[in-house]
Formats: structure tokens, sequence, C-alpha cells
């Protein structure tokens, strides 16, 4: 049983370097996928959640033992650390998967998390607390935090637009987006929180932290390190384009639309 | 604003007024649907003719009755030939984004806007050469050339309205003039209507043509005055395949030019702009939503702030110089920057490009714009801020009930100041007390009265301190030798 009643909190935070969101995405000649020779940066949810914990600190003080950032991705993706290091995160581990691996899916981005999180616990930095992004903008899958918590029997508290924290009490009161307005939910530590677009801005890395970073450590593990197995379990068969939207046309008179319309295949009823 | 309608009751010429023979005759060359005037039988709401009739900043106010919007040079080249012999002025209009009143009636003047004039004519991928009629607008153009890899080699705030017709009349300077030059320059040719209405075809496209007299040099910054510009040959540049952007905070105005001369050795080839913005300039962007602003910490201390970009053609060798540049900054033994930010992702790449591009939006939210765009030696940028603010405060004109703020930002790079005083109201006494002090002020340094935004109607009068005698007199004898009844676009640039 983990101890109770006042204690320090370690908060863990999952990044995904993702195609950048301003980027106008191609599908490959192969149609096996997307181009990904463009511009990527951090998931913008995943920086959401960099922020949260930042603030987290910033408002609890020496609560928060520390911030680690966690991803698992190719070597490029050690850059994305850089970036939360730079925010205001303490150490970063990478799970480094090679170049031309294909890219995880949530299932085992989880089993990753759940086995990096014990190992955390092993080496006496049990980790508290969560907050990763509700979903990466490339694959939009939206399951890694909710699998997360499954696997690791934690309460979850998913599209959070607002996080307080009782350390206290070991417990987290989040305000949820849900259809139709906002739920407001307590739940108990440890916990995983996925961040909605409210939750707040998450601020420009300023030079001197952008320096600082650059010392912090880094650690790197493979997916074998940790026992787990990152093949995919889904096989893509093909990745096309949306149709592209034919625009309208003006008609001179009615009876030119009656006609453009028969033509389309719309009758009378 | 009583200072223009002076100038304009100055005209010593006599003009003719669009009549109803003249929509008359203007109906056999263009379709219905081109024509806006508020003489009969259109009857135009003159309220339609409004944007036509006031710039955006609403200081110069025109009473045009009629708007022509022509599709064709063959279209602009009937109406000049028929105001030439009516003796009508014109008005050439292309996106009405000026500062300085130019592209406004300062009468009823007949307006000819080339908004309808935007298709492109080529473009060869290849050269990057390419021709568009002088309507299109600026963003339109970079959409265009973007997909084949190449950028306009001219870029500014206004790019979503303003006309590169416009832009080449005013020799529009903006935001890549320190990578890419002027546009007299990248301009290779002009189609232009002169003001007897002959079609002067000089839409070349060619990098070299040393024929004698280079012509269209003469209608780049002419501003409407010697002929309607309708097509536009230009250089377009090869799109940076990596570009990085940088605000830097700095104790106080001392260390801008340090700062520049460090940037320029270790930034070289890939520095593409090196903007200046001061302490009052950056609050009034923040405070209007131009951009999102940098944290408080970040910010305290700061006298100004330095916004610098690189473009280059390969990531990790730009970032590379970059970051080498920001460490041997923060670990000088006397650093020029306090702090700073470097973009992670595009958005916040645009963000802080908002902070300073918002600038000029922001003080027109504010209140009333005064707006000098001067040259002067970089060295000087905050002696000429300061002293017109202390001499507002002499003639107790700072303050809530008057002159708000006195900033000033620009391109540090081309030696470019924009001097902005906002006020609450536009007031003669105002008026008075900045003018001509400025341009003394101005000329005290040997500087430019108008780097970039041209002369227009804002500054006739003000000419003489920027150019000779001599040089007005021959601006004066080209003036009447392209338009000798002077119809085109009277009372700008000369008086």
């Amino acid at each position: 049983m983990r101890p109770t009643g006042a204690r320090l909190l370690n908060i863990l935070v999952p990044v995904k370097r993702a195609v950048d969101y301003a980027v106008k995405i191609r599908v490959n000649p192969q149609q096996t996928g997307v181009d990904l020779n463009v511009k990527h940066s951090m998931n913008p949810f995943d920086e959401i959640a960099v922020e949260e914990a930042v603030r987290l600190r910033e408002r609890l003080k020496e609560a928060v033992t520390s911030i680690k950032v966690v991803t698992i991705g190719p070597p490029k993706a050690a850059e994305t650390l850089r970036t939360a290091l730079a925010m205001g995160a303490d150490a970063a581990l990478h799970v480094e998967i090679p170049e031309s691996a294909p890219a995880p899916e949530p299932l085992g981005v989880a089993r990753a998390l759940a086995a990096v999180i014990e190992q955390q616990r092993g080496a006496g930095n049990a980790v508290d607390l969560v907050i990763m992004g509700k979903q990466a903008i490339d694959d939009d899958a939206g399951q890694t935090g909710q699998m997360l918590a499954g696997l690791l029997g934690w309460a979850q508290a998913t599209f959070a637009s607002r996080v307080d924290l009782d350390v206290a009490a070991g417990a987290a009161t989040v305000l949820r987006e849900i259809d139709g307005g906002a739920e407001e939910i307590r739940c108990r530590l440890p916990l995983v929180v996925t961040t909605d677009l409210r939750l707040n801005e998450p601020r420009y890395a300023s030079l001197p932290n952008i320096m600082k970073a650059k010392k912090k450590p880094i650690e790197k593990l493979a997916p074998a390190d940790l026992s787990v197995d990152l093949t995919p379990r889904l096989e893509t068969l093909k990745v096309t384009e949306p149709p592209v939207r034919v625009g309208g046309s003006k008609v001179q008179n009615v009876d030119e639309l009656v006609a453009k319309l028969k033509e389309a295949g719309f009758t009378a009823v | 604003m009583s200072r223009f309608i002076r100038h304009g009751l100055r005209w010593t010429r006599q003009y003719s007024s669009v009549g109803q023979k003249d929509i008359d005759h203007f109906r056999t060359i263009l379709p219905p649907h081109a024509i806006l005037t508020t003489l009969p039988p259109y009857n135009t709401q003159p309220d339609e003719l409004d944007p036509y009739n006031n710039d955006w900043m609403q200081k110069y106010h025109g009473r045009a009755t009629t708007v022509l919007k022509p599709k064709t040079t063959r279209q602009v080249s009937d109406i000049v030939r028929w105001c030439d012999s009516r003796e009508i002025p014109i008005v050439p209009q292309g996106g009405n984004t000026g500062l300085v009143g130019g592209s406004v009636p300062l009468r009823d003047e007949l307006v000819v806007s080339l908004a309808n004039m935007n298709s492109v004519r080529s473009f060869d991928p290849v050269s990057g050469i390419l021709v568009a009629d002088a309507g299109c607008i600026l963003q339109s153009l970079t959409d265009y050339v973007s997909p084949h890899n190449h950028i306009m080699p001219v870029d500014l705030g206004a790019k979503g309205s303003c006309h590169i017709g416009g832009n080449v009349a005013t020799n529009a300077g903006g935001l890549r003039l320190l990578r890419y030059g002027s546009l007299h320059g990248s301009v290779l040719g002009l189609e232009v209507v002169l003001p007897d209405g002959t079609i002067l075809d000089q839409l070349t496209s060619l990098r070299k043509d040393n024929t004698g007299y280079d012509l269209k040099q003469l209608f780049i910054g002419a501003e409407g005055t010697l002929g309607i510009i309708t097509a536009v040959s230009i250089l377009t540049a090869p799109s940076p395949q990596a570009s990085n952007n940088v605000i830097l905070a700095l104790p106080h105005f001392d260390n801008v030019l340090p700062l520049y001369r460090a940037v320029k050795r270790q930034l070289s080839e890939i520095l593409s702009a090196f903007e200046y913005i001061d302490r009052t300039a950056y609050e009034l962007a923040v405070k209007h939503g131009q951009g999102r602003a940098l944290a408080d910490e970040d910010v305290a201390g700061a006298a100004c702030f330095v916004l610098l970009e690189t473009s280059g053609g390969r990531r990790e060798h730009d970032e590379e110089k970059l970051n080498d540049l920001l460490t041997s900054l923060l670990e000088a033994d006397k650093p020029l920057i306090t702090t700073g930010v470097l973009s992670q992702n595009p958005a916040q790449f645009s963000s802080l490009w908002a902070l300073r591009e918002g600038v000029t939006e922001a003080v027109s939210k504010e209140g009333k714009a005064y707006k000098y765009d001067v040259s002067v030696p970089l060295a000087s940028f905050q002696h000429v801020v300061d002293a017109t603010r202390e001499h507002l405060r002499s003639k107790g004109l700072l303050g809530e009930h008057s002159v708000k703020h006195v900033m000033g930002y620009g391109h540090v790079g081309d030696g470019n100041l924009h001097l902005n005083i906002c006020a609450t109201a536009y007031t003669q006494e105002i008026q008075d007390a900045l003018e001509p002090f400025v341009y003394e002020l101005v000329s005290s340094y040997h500087g430019s009265i108008s780097a970039e935004h041209g002369i227009g109607a804002m500054k006739t009068h003000a000419l003489h301190y920027s150019k000779s005698e001599t040089s007005i007199a021959w601006m004066k004898k080209i003036k009447a030798l392209f338009d000798p009844r002077g119809i085109m676009n009277p009372g700008k640039v000369l008086e």
C-alpha cells in the first residue's frame, strides 16, 4: 500500500512528436500513409499537458517533487523532449524506436507507459499523476490515456479543462469537458488526466530555459528494456485523400436548374 | 483634417467634374456593374462609395461621385483617354491600404479602381518570374507561387488587402526588404496606361536589359502621378525551406546596434528580418490581442524588443547557427539581451510575428494615429522618439486628454523607423505641434521624411525636407512631360 496523507508528488507527462498542425497533409504516392518529410512539433494536447504540470508546480511549489516527460518515438523525438524540458520539466525519458519502425498503436504505447511507471516505482520514484494529451493530432485515436488507467487500475479524469490538486488529501478535483457542458469530478490519486484545449495556453520557451534544458538529462531506453512489444496489431490497407469538393455553379433560370437536378439524379417525389 | 483640404484648394488648374455625359461615355466602355456613381441614372447610394472615398484610418475624405472598375488594360486606356480630353482628374486606387492619403480623392476626382484586374498572366517556375494584373492581392499572389516553392519578394502587414500594383506604385518596403531588396530591383517590367491613354508595354521578363533609359523605374514610387500601372512583371524568390524566429528583450536601446552587428556577423545569409519594437508599441500590441504576450518575468526590465527571423535552405544548419548566436548572447560577460523567446512551432512563429505586425492595427484600435515613417541613422531611433515625446509634453499635449502614446518600431535593418503618435482625436493643435517639428528633426539627421509610406497627400508640403530644390524642379519637369494636363492623381507627391 502506498503511504497516505501528506506526501510529495511525482508527475509523469507522456508527449508525442507529431506532424505540425499548420502543415498541409499529403498522402504519400504509395498510399500507405502521409508524407512525413514535413515540419514536426509536439502534439498540441501534450504541450497543454506539460504546461499544466509546470503550472501545478508553480502553484504547489515543493509539493511537486519532479516532472518527468517521456516519449516513445524515433531519434528525432528527442527534440520534442527538449522543448518540454525548456518549458519546465526536470528530466526526460526516451523510449527510442528505429526511424523506419511503424508508428506504435495506443495499446502498445499504454503498455510501454505502464512499464515505465512500474520501473519508476521500483526505483523509488512512484508516479502519482500522469498528465497527457487527450489525443494525438496525427492518428486522432484518443485511447491511450484510458487504456493506461485501465492497465494500472488507476482513476481517470479525461478531457480536463481544470485540475485542482489537494496533495494532503491525495485527491484531485477535475473539471471535464462533456457533451453539452462541463462535469466536475473528484478522484483519488494516483490518477491519469487527459487534457482538453481549454485547460491552459502553453507558454513560450524562454532562451535561458532553452539553454538550461540542454543540460537536463535524457535517459534512453529500448522497448525491449521495458519488455513491451510495440508491433502494430492493425494493418493499414490504404490511405487516400478525401474526395475533392466540387464547387457550385450559377444557373440562368428555373428550367436550367430543373434540368441540372435531373441530370444529377434528383427527381420529384 | 484641414491640411489637405487647404492643399486641395490650392490647385490652380481648372478641372472638370464627372457629369452625365461622361457616365454615358463610360457606359460604352464598361458593363453596368463596373460603374458606381451617385449620378443618375445609376444613383448608387453615397455610402457605397465610402470605401473608395476614405482611407482605412478615416483620416482622408474625398467626395468622388464616380468609381470605375475596369477589367482590362484596354478599358483603362479608353477611360483615361476620355478623361484626358475632358480634363477630368483621376485617382488610381488599389487596395486603398496606404498611410499617406495617396489613394483617395481630395475633391471629386474620378476613382479608377484596379480591383477587378486580378488575374495572374503567367508564372515561370524555373526563373521565378511572375506576371500579374495590378489588382492582384499580394496574399493571393503569395498563395499562387507557394506551391511552386517561390515567395513574393515583398511582404507587409496589409498583405490581405493591398494590391501588387499599389505596392509597386508606392514602392512599398515591408518586412522582406532586408533580404530581397526594394521593388526597384525585383520589378522587371510594367504595363502602364499613360495620362493620354497610351499603353506603355514594358512587361518584359528579362533579368538584364541595358537598352537605354529604364522608364519603368519612374513609375515605381510615383504614386500614380505619372500613369496607371495595369500589370507587373516581378521576380519571385525561391521559398526558404526553414524559418525560425526569436524575440529578444533588451535592457536599453543602446544595445540594439551592437546586437545588430553581432547578429549580422553570426547569422550572415540566413538573417531575413531584424525588427525593432519599443516597450510602448509592444504593450499596445499585447493589449489589443495581436499575438500572445511573453511571460511577465521575461519582459521585466525590457526597454525594447528585437524580433529576428532566419530563413534558409536547411533546418539543421540554421538552427545550429541560431543556437550558437543565442548561446553567445546569453553567456557574454556583458549580455546585450536580458532574455528572449524562441518559437518552437509554426503557431508560435506566427504569434511572435503578430506582436510586430500587429502594432499598426493596435495603434488604430487604441486611438487616432499620427504616423511618421522616417529613415534616420540607426543610432538616433530612440532619440527621435524621445525628442518627439518631450516636445509634445512641453506643449502640454501629453496625457489621456490628448496624446496617449508616443512610440517607435520598425525595420532596424533598413534604417527605417515608424514613429507613431496615438491620440484621442485628430486635432489641429497636435498637428501643429508635430509638423514641421518632426520633419525638421529628421532633416537634422539628414534622414528621409518618408522611408516607405510615400508622400501622398500627407507630405507634399514637406517634400523639401528630403529633396533639394533641383530634385523637386526636375520631378516637376518629368510630371509635366508625362502629364501636361495634370490629371493623374493631382495634389499627390508634388504640390
